[in-house]
């Protein structure tokens, strides 16, 4: 089994002209937890999407585990789980029935389902739609179905938005279990001193380039300045 | 895999089994609409009664193709399996055989309508579910990548019949022959030949819209 690190190499991203990422290097060492800063368009939407192989980066080289995240994206897809700002969940169906779609589709057992909307706190509403939810409750549901694909490498977008205060807790616990676990979780929040808190290291894009990179505690001495994207 | 997405297809299907009864009304109103154009011709609207149902078919087999499509863009829940991983192939086959049995049941119970409206009824059943099956799935194997392909974008409406009508043209000619000979009389069994193009441009359209699909929704 490869090492769950994360190596990205002089990686730019451009939608249409304008470059998102532009020239992008970090490592992500095996169990750490990374926090990734950064002002409303920094690009780190962008970088976490590149990350889970939902898109590709233009340039420059992308290693996920050991395998290159454009060549070998099935391999890295089994390692990697994204908590998107998209949550990815059917409208249509109950908190129960798409968590069973995506078990279905792991092939994993459908019984970790209930156990899983326990943690997350969701169990009394199992059979409701979701179109009935809260954002904070949608976004408690797409944690569960992080969790339900037991990944090595957790990308977590936004993980505090939307949620109450004892929501923030369960987003704690959820990141240490993970990391106790020997899980690499790359976080971006707007919750500076939180994530900080929460992370080994810390990674600051501004216009879409690595401005600052370092140990999480001192990331808050940072502030960028502009928004938009790469020159 | 392709159980599991046969099964969530299917769930979602039931879920919003609503726009069904709707795209149901439509078609039957195609139909009505296109009495009125033929005026109380009886051999004529008997005459012209395949063609019809086919018609009332196809412009239905848009909004059920582009609506199948809705719930995967809604919060992009198909990017969220296709990250699980899943295979391309095995979400488009499921999809496309859930459309083919929407699409199926949806001309089966168009024909009581035309029997109606245009006095055309046949005691060959069998052959017309025969020739409804078949032509189902000629509309749901490229209908389904094409509504994939438009579902992103602002004028999916109108692309989608713009992308699909040209395509499946010799599927939907098999089919209206079919019908009509099944409706009108066969005596020299030509209906025949029309099922066995209308199956070989099937297995064309199922094979190559497997294959392609992966690639007109993954970036």
């Amino acid at each position: 089994m490869n090492e769950v690190t994360i190596d990205v190499e002089r990686m730019a991203r451009r939608y249409g002209t304008r470059w998102a990422l532009a020239d992008v290097t970090f490592h992500v060492p095996p169990a750490t937890v990374m926090m990734v800063a950064g002002r409303n368009g920094a690009g780190k939407s962008t970088l976490f999407r590149v990350l889970s192989t939902a898109i590709r980066p233009d340039r420059g080289s992308v290693r996920i585990g050991g395998f290159d995240a454009v060549r070998q994206r099935e391999d890295v897809r089994r390692i990697v789980a994204l908590l998107s700002h998209q949550n990815y969940l059917y409208e249509a169906l109950t908190a129960k029935e798409n968590l069973q779609v995506v078990a279905d589709h792991l092939g994993a057992g459908r019984e970790r389902v209930m156990p899983l909307l326990e943690t997350v706190g969701l169990a009394a509403r199992a059979d409701d739609v979701i179109s009935t939810f809260s954002a904070g409750m949608r976004k408690r549901l797409s944690f569960a179905r992080v969790l339900l694909q037991d990944p090595r490498i957790v990308l977590l977008d936004e993980p505090y938005g939307a949620l109450d205060p004892p929501g923030f807790d369960l987003v704690d616990q959820v990141i240490a279990d993970l990391k106790r676990g020997g899980a690499t979780i790359l976080m971006a929040t707007h919750q500076w001193e939180r994530g900080a808190q929460m992370s080994d290291v810390a990674l600051v894009l501004d216009q879409g380039r690595v401005v600052w990179q370092g140990p999480a505690a001192e990331a808050l001495q940072y502030e960028p300045r502009a928004t938009g994207g790469a020159r | 895999m392709l159980g599991a997405a046969i099964r969530k297809e299917l769930l979602l299907q039931w879920r919003t089994r609503g726009q069904m009864m709707a795209v149901f009304v439509f078609g039957a109103a195609s139909l009505l609409l296109f009495s009125f154009a033929i005026g109380p011709n009886a051999l004529a609207l008997r005459t012209f009664s395949g063609g019809f149902l086919w018609l009332a078919l196809l412009l239905s087999s848009t909004l059920t193709l582009s609506e199948s499509f809705h719930a995967e863009m809604e919060n992009r829940a198909m990017e969220g399996l296709l990250l699980l991983p899943s295979d391309p192939r095995a979400l488009y086959y499921a999809k496309a055989i859930a459309n083919w049995l929407q699409l199926t049941l949806l001309g089966v119970a168009l024909v009581p309508v035309m029997v109606v409206l245009y006095d055309a009824g046949t005691t060959r059943l069998l052959t017309l579910l025969l020739i409804i099956v078949l032509g189902a799935a000629g509309l749901s194997a490229p209908g389904t990548l094409y509504a994939a392909m438009t579902a992103q974008l602002k004028a999916k409406q109108t692309l989608l019949p713009l992308l699909l009508f040209p395509l499946i043209v010799p599927a939907l000619l098999a089919s209206v022959k079919a019908t009509s000979l099944v409706i009108l009389g066969d005596a020299m069994g030509e209906a025949k030949s029309w099922l066995i193009l209308l199956g070989a441009f099937d297995l064309i359209y199922w094979s190559m819209c497997g294959l392609l699909y992966g690639r007109v929704v993954e970036e």
